[in-house]
C-alpha cells in the first residue's frame, strides 16, 4: 500500500505492516478525539518513524493515489482535527 | 473504528472523486486540472519568494540591533571611564533589553529558514508531479475511450489532487508564519526608529514576572559593570576618552556629561 506523509511525500509499504500501523492509527484517533496533546505527539512521532523505517520512498514524479495519509510531523492536534473535519484545511 | 490516516485518505479521495464526477468529459477535467496545477506551482514559487524576503528582512534587523547593542556597550564603557556609573548602568540596561530582542529574532529566523526549505522542497516535488501529469494526460487523451480511460484518469487525478492539497497546506502554513513575522518585523522597525526598547511582542507580563525579569536583568548589568571596572583598573592607560580625564571614578563632572544620541 502507499502512504503519504504530508509535506514529505509518499512511501510504499508492504501490507504485512498494516496491522502494526493500524493499532497506532487507532490510538492516534483516540488521542485526537480526547484532546490528549502529549499522547498525540508521541503516537504521531512513533507512527511516522515506523512508516519511514518500513517504507520505500516513491519517486517525486509518481502519480499514485495514497491509501493512507498521515499529517506532517509538526502538525498540531487542532490542525489534525480540522483535517478530519473534511473542510477548512484541505483545498478543493 | 477507522484511524486518522485511513480517514484522511478517504477524505482526500472523496474530494478527488467529487471533482471528477462533476466533469462531463474526463479529458476536459484533465486539461482543467493541469491549468490549476500550473497556477498552484506559481503560487508556491511566490510563497517561497515571500518567505525569503521576510527572512532577509529579519537578517537586516538583526544586524541593526547588533550594531545598536555594540554602540550601547561603547557608551557604557565611556560613561564609566568618565565616572558616570549611572549612565553606564542605563546604557547596559538598554543593551540587555536589545539582546533579548536579538535572541527572539534569531529564533524567528531559524523558524523561517525551516519553512523556506520545506516550501522549496514542496515546489520541486510538485514540479516533478506536474510534469508527469502532463505526459500522462496527453497519453490518456490520445488513447481515449471512455471505459478504459476512466480508471487511469481517476488514478492520475487522485495522485495529483493529493499532492496539490498537501502543497496547498504547506503554503497556507508558510503564509500564516510569514504574516505573523511581518507584523513582528513592523514592530521591531518602529522600535528601532524610536529608540524605545519596550517589548514589541505585545505579550503582557504579570507583575511577578516583571519583577523577576528586572532582578535577573539587574544582575547581568551589575556583572557587566564589575567586568568593565576590572578592565579599566587593569588597563586605564589604554582608554582615550574625548574630554575625559580618565581618573577618579566616583568624581562627578557635570560639565563633561556625555549625552546619548536620540535616534
Amino acid at each position: 500500500m502507499i502512504v503519504r506523509i504530508m509535506g514529505e511525500g509518499q512511501v510504499k509499504l508492504d501490507d504485512v505492516h498494516f496491522t502494526e500501523l493500524n493499532e497506532l492509527d487507532d490510538d492516534l484517533l483516540r488521542e485526537v478525539e480526547s484532546g490528549d496533546e502529549a499522547g498525540f505527539r508521541r503516537t504521531l512521532s512513533t507512527l511516522l518513524d515506523a512508516v519511514r523505517r518500513l517504507g520505500t520512498p516513491l519517486p517525486d514524479d509518481a502519480l499514485e493515489p495514497s491509501e493512507l495519509i498521515l499529517p506532517a510531523d509538526e502538525a498540531t492536534l487542532e490542525e489534525v482535527r480540522e483535517l478530519l473535519g473534511d473542510d477548512g484545511l484541505i483545498p478543493g | 473504528m477507522s484511524g486518522v490516516m485511513k480517514r484522511m485518505g478517504m477524505i482526500f479521495r472523496a474530494k478527488a472523486n467529487k471533482a471528477l464526477d462533476r466533469a462531463e468529459d474526463p479529458r476536459e477535467t484533465l486539461d482543467y486540472s493541469y491549468q490549476k496545477q500550473l497556477e498552484l506551482l506559481q503560487k508556491v514559487r511566490r510563497g517561497v519568494a515571500d518567505v525569503a524576503t521576510s527572512r532577509k528582512r529579519l537578517e537586516l534587523q538583526l544586524n541593526q540591533l547588533q550594531q545598536q547593542s555594540s554602540k550601547l556597550e561603547d557608551q557604557g564603557r565611556k560613561a564609566l571611564a568618565l565616572g558616570r556609573e549611572d549612565l553606564a548602568r542605563e546604557a547596559l540596561s538598554r543593551r540587555a533589553a536589545l539582546q533579548q530582542q536579538v535572541t527572539d529574532l534569531e529564533t524567528q529566523h531559524t523558524t523561517l529558514q525551516g519553512e523556506e526549505e520545506k516550501l522549496t522542497l514542496a515546489a520541486q516535488r510538485l514540479q516533478a508531479k506536474v510534469d508527469a501529469f502532463r505526459t500522462k494526460k496527453e497519453t490518456i487523451k490520445a488513447t481515449y475511450t471512455a471505459a478504459q480511460a476512466q480508471t487511469r484518469i481517476g488514478e492520475a487525478f487522485s495522485g495529483i489532487s493529493e499532492e496539490m492539497g498537501d502543497v496547498g497546506l504547506a503554503i497556507q502554513r508558510a503564509e500564516d508564519k510569514t504574516a505573523q513575522l511581518q507584523a513582528r518585523a513592523g514592530a521591531i522597525d518602529e522600535l528601532l526608529a524610536s529608540g524605545a526598547l519596550d517589548d514589541p511582542s505585545g505579550m503582557a507580563k504579570d507583575d511577578i514576572q516583571a519583577e523577576l525579569d528586572r532582578l535577573s536583568g539587574g544582575t547581568d548589568v551589575e556583572l557587566e559593570l564589575q567586568r568593565m571596572k576590572a578592565e579599566l583598573a587593569g588597563g586605564s592607560s589604554q582608554q582615550a576618552i574625548e574630554g575625559g580625564t580618565g581618573q577618579g571614578q566616583s568624581q562627578q563632572q557635570p560639565q563633561d556629561t556625555p549625552r546619548f544620541d536620540k535616534q
